[in-house]
């Protein structure tokens, strides 16, 4: 785990406000599902993108998940989604109608308007903040917040612990077995591996006063200031225009209705 | 901050599960600021007192207490922040990203406000010469910077009482001197209390003034550097110390001559990752009833050089030639290499497969197709050969450092491969094993084995090695 550092301004907004500002867009859009709300969001973002702290390449490097996952489930929904409208193609269980190529559109822009601005937004966040954040603002309890944060160091140990696995396999013959085989058992021992890694960690840990009795102050302070209360605000607007626009034109369509 | 006293009248702790006590019956006093080295075999109670002195023994669930342990007259656990402790393995002990924000923990966890937080820190880094930027990643740190971290973190406490439980023993020749300055600048600096156990006593004979050895869980000997080690040098460098002046005998080699070309390389370059080559243009070359050291600075390369040869990572270019066999080791099936390389790594946890010590050692024959009858011979022979018998049905993941040692070697050698790579085989253990790992490689030699090691340890070099090569940290990585 290296610290998330750079120079423009997205990387000193304060990761809650990068979560809020992502959860309000998020809300708003599940709750309807027309295809004028997600292409109002989506705009909007779009528009933003430019001030998001990513070059072009890492865009597409960080997102190319949602642009791939967007048309796959807007294909299934084109298919197999709800039949309404005239239909246009009827095979088995496949109807592609009117409403079903709505349906699509709806999706596809959905899960794009979703998806980009939360990648974008939690690419450029350091989870010491996250950690400052969610403790301090949020009041989450500082003994779950930290020891998350202290267990994700070992997370990024995993790689080279799973290849040091792999060949000490190789080394002891067993790895001409099954890749199925290999799998489970070499699993087994990074499990192993990671909870004694997990266990020294916590001795570290109390050894350094962790869990004591008594109040705990914080060496970094995380509050919110006018930049975070800005993009707070961005996700507030998203989210409105996006929902005004779709009821004023009459798409608006809240879900389970 | 002023320098902590330590008190135990007949203090004693049994391991919740363990019939034996770890300790019995303890008395003892250590003077503000006394400087004092503990030393007993592994098993002797050691790390129980000083996880006592910790306040880190916890409750009734973890263990059974007797008697009284006091830091300035209180119980540890109360005195949580007047005690810091530093532990043996650099990785495990760092907490955040980011260095400053590490050596930050502690104070925060204690309520220290935040201004002085960070006085304190900058006064911790500069005190065990960490000149870093405070947001410098802790994941690109040295072993030895990784240790001298953890005590910035504890100095930053300002704890009277300083605790190091084999501070220096998983860290390179240099990382040790690093360690070992840092904590006697530190001492310096604070006046504090300092109780330090370590299997190297050279490392600490100028910074500590007082010894006291443990064994079975009682007082063996307490009094000044010179005079107990003087008196006690012996035994205790019979129960795997190392003491000056007691240093273990090199083995006997039979062999005088080697045999056959067992390995060579041509035009070899390694990486970890194709995309970038350490080194280019290795030649080297094992031979029947010889040892080739592979030595050099952290960084160097000489774990993928051994790695490489031994048929577990891919050369960048050139090739391994184990001689009689075709193909290049890489491309060998599991099930044939294990039959004519063995490789020991550095972590023994990293290669066992099974919960009993008898299964990991049947592991190599039965893959072989051996008989049952032929397994089971071949599995006592080598229990007793390494000392494994009495251990037969515990679980590997539970057994002593050494213990861990002795059978990853004995699972290499249960399928009998010609030649071995040994990486790092005497790290971190004690004199008594290291002279079991010195005296069996001898004999491995002496029946014809080919082996290289890769190895930091100077004494086994001088013990073992028939030639050297030496490898510098590439130009590249260190720009």
């Amino acid at each position: 785990m290296t610290p998330v550092v750079g120079r423009q301004a997205v990387y000193r907004i304060n990761p809650v406000a990068k979560v809020a500002a992502s959860a309000i867009i998020s809300v708003a859009l599940v709750l309807t599902i027309d295809w004028v709300s997600a292409s109002v969001a989506l705009t909007i973002e779009l528009l933003l993108m430019p001030w998001a702290g990513l070059s072009a390449a890492r865009f597409f490097r960080r997102t190319w998940p949602v642009w791939v996952a967007a048309p796959l489930s807007a294909f299934t929904i084109l298919l197999y989604g709800r039949p309404s409208g005239a239909v246009h193609f009827h095979w088995l269980f496949v109807e592609i109608t009117d409403g079903s190529i709505e349906l699509a559109i709806a999706t596809l822009l959905r899960i794009l308007a979703i998806g980009l601005p939360a990648i974008v937004l939690f690419v450029t966040i350091d989870p010491t903040d996250l950690a400052d954040g969610l403790a301090q603002i949020v009041k989450l309890p500082a003994r779950f917040v930290l020891g998350a944060l202290a267990g994700l160091r070992l997370v990024s140990l995993f790689l080279e612990d799973w290849r040091s696995l792999e060949r000490a396999r190789r080394a002891r013959g067993m790895g001409d077995s099954g890749r199925i085989r290999r799998f489970a058992s070499q699993a087994f021992g990074l499990l192993v591996l990671s909870i004694r890694r997990g266990s020294k960690l916590a001795t570290a840990m109390e050894a350094r006063g962790f869990g004591a009795p008594g109040p705990r102050t914080w060496a970094r302070a995380s509050r919110l200031r006018w930049p975070d209360a800005a993009l707070v605000a961005l996700g507030i607007l998203v989210a409105g225009a996006a929902v005004t626009v779709s009821v004023v034109t009459g798409h608006w369509n809240f879900i389970g209705a | 901050m002023a320098a902590a006293a330590v008190r135990a009248r007949g203090w004693g702790w049994r391991h919740a599960g363990r019939s034996p006590w770890a300790v019995s019956g303890l008395d003892l006093d250590v003077e503000p600021g006394e400087r004092l080295l503990l030393l007993g075999a592994s098993g002797s109670g050691k790390s129980t007192l000083l996880h006592g002195l910790a306040g880190l023994l916890g409750g009734a669930d973890e263990g059974e207490g007797s008697g009284e342990l006091l830091v300035d007259g209180t119980r540890p656990n109360a005195a949580r922040g007047r005690v810091g402790l530093v532990l043996q393995d650099p990785d495990s002990q760092v907490i955040l990203a980011r260095i400053g924000d590490d050596v930050a923990f502690g104070c925060e966890n204690l309520g220290v406000p935040r201004d002085e937080i960070w006085r304190r820190v900058g006064e911790s880094l500069q005190a065990v010469g960490l000149d870093l930027p405070l947001d410098h990643p802790t994941s690109e740190l040295s072993g030895g910077q990784k240790q001298r971290l953890a005590l910035a973190g504890v100095l930053a406490m300002r704890p009277g009482l300083i605790l190091l439980d084999e501070p220096t023993a998983n860290l390179d020749p240099d990382g040790v001197v690093e360690v070992r300055d840092a904590v006697r600048r530190v001492l310096e600096l604070t006046g504090a209390t300092l109780v330090v156990i370590e299997h190297r006593v050279s490392v600490w004979t100028d910074v500590v003034e007082r010894v006291v050895v443990l064994d079975d869980g009682a007082l063996r000997a307490d009094g000044p550097v010179r005079v107990v080690l003087t008196r006690e040098g012996a035994p205790l460098a019979a129960s795997g110390v190392w003491v000056p002046g007691f240093e273990p005998a090199p083995p006997v080699r039979a062999r005088q001559l080697g045999g056959g070309r067992a390995l060579h390389t041509i035009d070899l370059a390694i990486a970890r990752l194709p995309s970038t080559v350490l080194h280019a243009d290795i030649a080297v070359e094992l031979t029947e009833g010889r040892l080739l050291a592979v030595t050099g600075p952290n960084g160097a390369g000489k774990s993928t050089l051994g790695l490489t040869v031994a048929g577990l990572l891919a050369p960048a270019s050139g090739s391994v030639v184990a001689d009689g066999h075709p193909g290049q080791p890489i491309h060998w099936k599991s099930r044939e290499l294990v039959t004519r390389i063995g490789t020991v790594f550095q972590d023994p946890e990293h290669q066992f497969l099974t919960g009993r010590v008898s299964d990991e050692l049947a592991v190599g024959p039965l893959l072989l197709g051996m008989s049952p009858v032929a397994v089971a011979t071949r599995i006592d022979e080598l229990a007793t050969r390494l000392r494994l018998d009495h251990l037969m049905s515990a679980n590997p993941f539970t057994l002593s450092g050494g213990e861990k040692r002795r059978l990853s070697v004995a699972t290499v050698l249960a399928t009998r491969p010609p030649i071995l790579l040994l990486d790092e085989p005497t790290f971190g253990q004690d004199s008594r094993t290291w002279c079991e790992l010195v005296a069996l490689i001898a004999d491995l030699l002496d029946d014809g084995i080919a082996a290289m090691a890769i190895t930091h340890d100077a004494q086994f070099v001088a013990a073992l090695a028939d030639s050297e090569y030496g490898m510098l940290v590439p130009e590249a990585v260190t720009a």
